[in-house]
């Protein structure tokens, strides 16, 4: 029964499942999805955390499971991977944009900030007006992914997505 | 001791100390000195004990005795936690959290970054993760050592005076035993005195930095490796686990 789906059909599905956080992008633009296997009658769905800590991951397998008994698969397993460790290079450009028009500054491409220990913020763009005259408010923003800016040219506070 | 209790061992260590520290941070939540600084607090909390529970579901794993990692964080008693001293310490005063973060944040940076290259490809990819949150955690009490440091005679004086109360349970991060001999000479944990040479350097820049002395007390607390805690670590376990043996496998 089950085999009657393909990898790219259960992809294809799981990609409706957005992220419980920032729900304009879905768990497959943010990275967090990295494989499906059918061994037997058991459909795998192997995940990766953002943060260790991160508690949408509980919901998201939650979404993952109900998501796939839609079909008829019920029996499934999720399994939490740690390696590789997830990074904001996965997060696609599209999904970047994404992230933009919803109003929170997207990550650099730099796999990682290298300036993050020497306590220089760096210079980022306004998500609301373009502005590059923006100023760190707090290194821990409202989830663990997110650091708080404001613009001082439309005054507006927004959310950064860090680099990881 | 085989070798499968002297991982178990060593897995309950680093997770011990990161679930403790982790809850007592998460007791600074709704009493942070800025909003700002409580959401920062609570989120380097949560980073905290969601890597415990990584380690912890690992321990368990090692241990093979069906515990899981709640079982591991619940329904353990003071003298079977291997929790470092430092991280049990009442958060005192802002300045004096901030003294025990920065302490204990290098030398899990430094840890990390040895135990990235541990032979254990678990205890490998926990490390890679762990090293990309720990860097942002260090940066902030850094930064805190910084500005309370050089700040005014006030904050001066409480960062010094919180550093000073701390100082006497660091010596015991390096501390080495049968467990550790054993698993360095498996590939899966480093040489402490590796973490220690790095540790010192970049504690004497930031405190001189800062402004701030390096504590003069040679006196030096240790036990945790064998499960010998100061008084606080009971009163802490009787808060978080509570719930949890009040209303055992309960769920909402």
């Amino acid at each position: 029964m089950i085999q009657t789906y393909s990898k790219e059909q259960i992809f294809k599905l799981l990609s409706e499942i957005p992220d419980p956080e920032i729900p304009v992008i879905n768990i497959i633009e943010l990275g967090i999805l990295q494989d499906v296997k059918f061994e037997d009658d058991l459909c795998k769905v192997i995940i990766t955390p953002t943060y260790t800590g991160c508690p949408a991951m509980r919901v998201i397998e939650d979404d993952i499971r109900i998501k796939l008994k839609e079909i008829g698969i019920g029996n499934v397993k999720v399994e939490l991977v740690f390696s590789p460790a997830w990074t904001t290079d996965w997060i696609s450009d599209e999904a970047k944009e994404k992230l933009r028009a919803y109003g929170i500054a997207p990550p650099d491409h730099s796999s990682f900030d290298k300036q993050v220990l020497l306590g220089k913020s760096r210079e980022l763009i306004c998500p609301q007006c373009g502005s590059t005259k923006t100023e760190m408010i707090s290194q821990f923003g409202s989830t663990a992914c997110k650091a708080l800016y404001r613009c001082l040219d439309c005054k507006e506070p927004f959310d950064y997505f860090k680099c990881l | 001791m085989n070798i499968q209790e002297a991982k178990f061992q060593y897995l309950l260590r680093l997770g011990d100390s990161s679930l403790i520290i982790g809850h007592r941070l998460s007791e600074w939540c709704g009493h942070g000195p800025i909003l700002e600084e409580d959401i920062a607090l609570i989120n380097i909390a949560l980073d905290f004990v969601g890597n415990a529970t990584s380690l912890l579901a690992y321990a368990g794993q090692t241990e093979g005795k069906g515990r899981d990692e709640d079982a591991l964080a619940y329904l353990r008693d003071e003298r079977e936690f291997r929790n470092l001293l430092i991280t049990e310490q009442p958060n005192g005063d802002f300045a004096s959290t901030m003294a025990r973060q920065f302490l204990f944040d290098t030398y899990m940076f430094f840890l990390y970054e040895e135990l990235k290259n541990s032979k254990d490809e678990t205890v490998a990819a926990i490390a890679v993760k762990s090293h990309k949150e720990i860097t942002y955690h260090l940066r902030h009490a850094t930064e805190w050592m910084l500005r309370l440091g050089d700040g005014t005679t006030e904050s001066h004086e409480r960062l010094q005076s919180g550093l000073n109360d701390l100082w006497m349970f660091t010596s015991e991060m390096f501390d080495m035993d049968e467990v550790d001999a054993m698993l360095i000479k498996e590939g899966f944990a480093p040489d402490l005195n590796k973490v220690k040479t790095a540790w010192e350097k970049r504690v004497k820049e930031v405190i001189a930095e800062a402004t701030l002395q390096i504590p003069t007390s040679t006196f030096k607390q240790k036990g945790s490796k064998e499960g010998k805690h100061t008084e606080y670590l009971g009163f802490l376990l009787a808060e978080m686990q509570y719930v949890h043996r009040e209303y055992p496998g309960a769920k909402w």
